[in-house]
């Protein structure tokens, strides 16, 4: 046998549903409650979790789910953006850097600065902080996951903390 | 603002509580959508734990809980459907009817069987021959071999009924050695014979 050869690309076999499911679901609700707020996570988790199922027998390599499901979820997170600044604006079609405010009810979540601060970013930007920061995520893989780059994950990492630190008074 | 502060958006223990719930939701949205492939549970049993997975065409597997249940998952994925979740519904007759033999009252399953985790054509028709033994009786490893079409494979056969995925059901505990002797069996002697004694093969 010996080692696998250069370039040859070593594929992991795809796990039963429910184990990735297990392994990334804390992940995926983290970020959908920051992206999309805490009412809409719910709904965004189950429609993100059932285009993974209906994909999922398509796929041929498992050595990289998180980023795959994050990936979706991001989409879904961009399109219930979108969808509430269309309820929100008839007029225009808001290009993906409208600002999009969490519908943010009372109880849930922490009534606080940071928060409204977080909600009040554009919405790749919003998403961006939360892959770096809540996931922990490199920018090579928050470019991944948003279908952009490395350099375009940067730049909205740095936008969106420029704009937090200027809201919050510190 | 620091990295730290804004780490507890991702809310936590309590994400992880909410994640949890709304995970377990995932497996009744998927079978009305139609992607719900297998569904698999854990049964009661005499013995621990059973695994017992259920696909579109019946049962595929009933596992001891010596095996390892992870790997089994990850066949099932491999050869029959990567769409592969735990959930009680789909599970529901089985458990129901696995109960009831436990406790001796049932002679019978009724449930549907799938031999998708069963590999080659002898091995498949010596199963379907153990399939139709009735509760209580036995038929010997070369009986069986004669059934399946070769009554010169009696090793054959027992190698057929030690890879049987879906034991107690295909009931392969029904199947001795010509002597008298009782052979093996993958779950364990032990448990051939509690099977045994509850059909009233063997006295108490």
């Amino acid at each position: 046998m010996g080692p696998p050869k250069e370039g040859s690309r070593l594929r992991k076999p795809i796990p039963p549903f429910q184990a990735f499911l297990d392994a990334h679901r804390t992940a995926v609700y983290r970020f959908l409650m920051v992206s999309v707020g805490p009412n809409e996570a719910d709904e965004c988790f189950q429609e993100t979790f059932l285009s993974a199922l209906r994909a999922y027998p398509r796929l041929r390599d498992g050595s990289n789910l998180r980023g795959w499901v994050l990936a979706i979820a991001t989409r879904k997170a961009i399109d219930a953006a979108r969808a509430r600044n269309r309820r929100a604006l008839p007029v225009a079609d808001p290009a993906d850097e409208a600002p999009a405010a969490l519908a943010v009810e009372a109880a849930d979540p922490p009534d606080d600065d940071l928060w409204k601060a977080v909600a009040g970013l554009p919405v790749r930007q919003r998403m961006a902080v939360v892959h770096r920061f809540v996931l922990d995520e490199s920018y090579a893989e928050i470019g991944a996951a948003m279908g952009s780059t490395e350099e375009a994950a940067r730049a909205n990492v740095y936008q969106a903390l420029k704009k937090l630190r200027e809201v919050e008074p510190r | 603002m620091k990295a730290s502060e804004l780490k507890r958006l991702g809310g936590g223990r309590e994400a992880e509580r909410k994640a949890r719930v709304a995970a377990a939701e995932l497996a009744g949205a998927a079978r009305d959508a139609g992607l719900l492939d297998v569904a698999y549970a854990f049964a009661d049993s005499p013995f621990g734990p059973l695994l017992v997975a259920v696909g579109r065409h019946g049962l595929l597997c009933v596992q001891y809980p010596n095996h390892d249940f992870d790997a089994t998952l990850s066949e099932i994925a491999r050869e029959v459907s990567p769409r592969v979740l735990e959930s009680r519904s789909e599970t529901d007759e089985i458990r129901r009817e696995l109960d009831e033999y436990f406790a001796g009252g049932r002679r019978s399953f009724d449930v549907r069987v799938d031999l998708a985790l069963v590999h080659g054509e002898f091995v498949k028709r010596v199963l379907r021959a153990t399939a139709r033994i009735p509760f209580g009786r036995v038929l010997t490893y070369r009986d069986v071999a004669t059934e399946a079409g070769n009554a010169l494979a009696v090793r054959a056969a027992g190698n057929a009924l030690g890879s049987n995925p879906i034991p107690i059901v295909v009931p392969c505990h029904r199947v001795v050695r010509t002597g008298g002797g009782l052979g093996g069996y993958t779950g364990g002697l032990d448990r051939k014979k509690t099977l045994l004694t509850i059909e009233g093969v063997l006295g108490r």
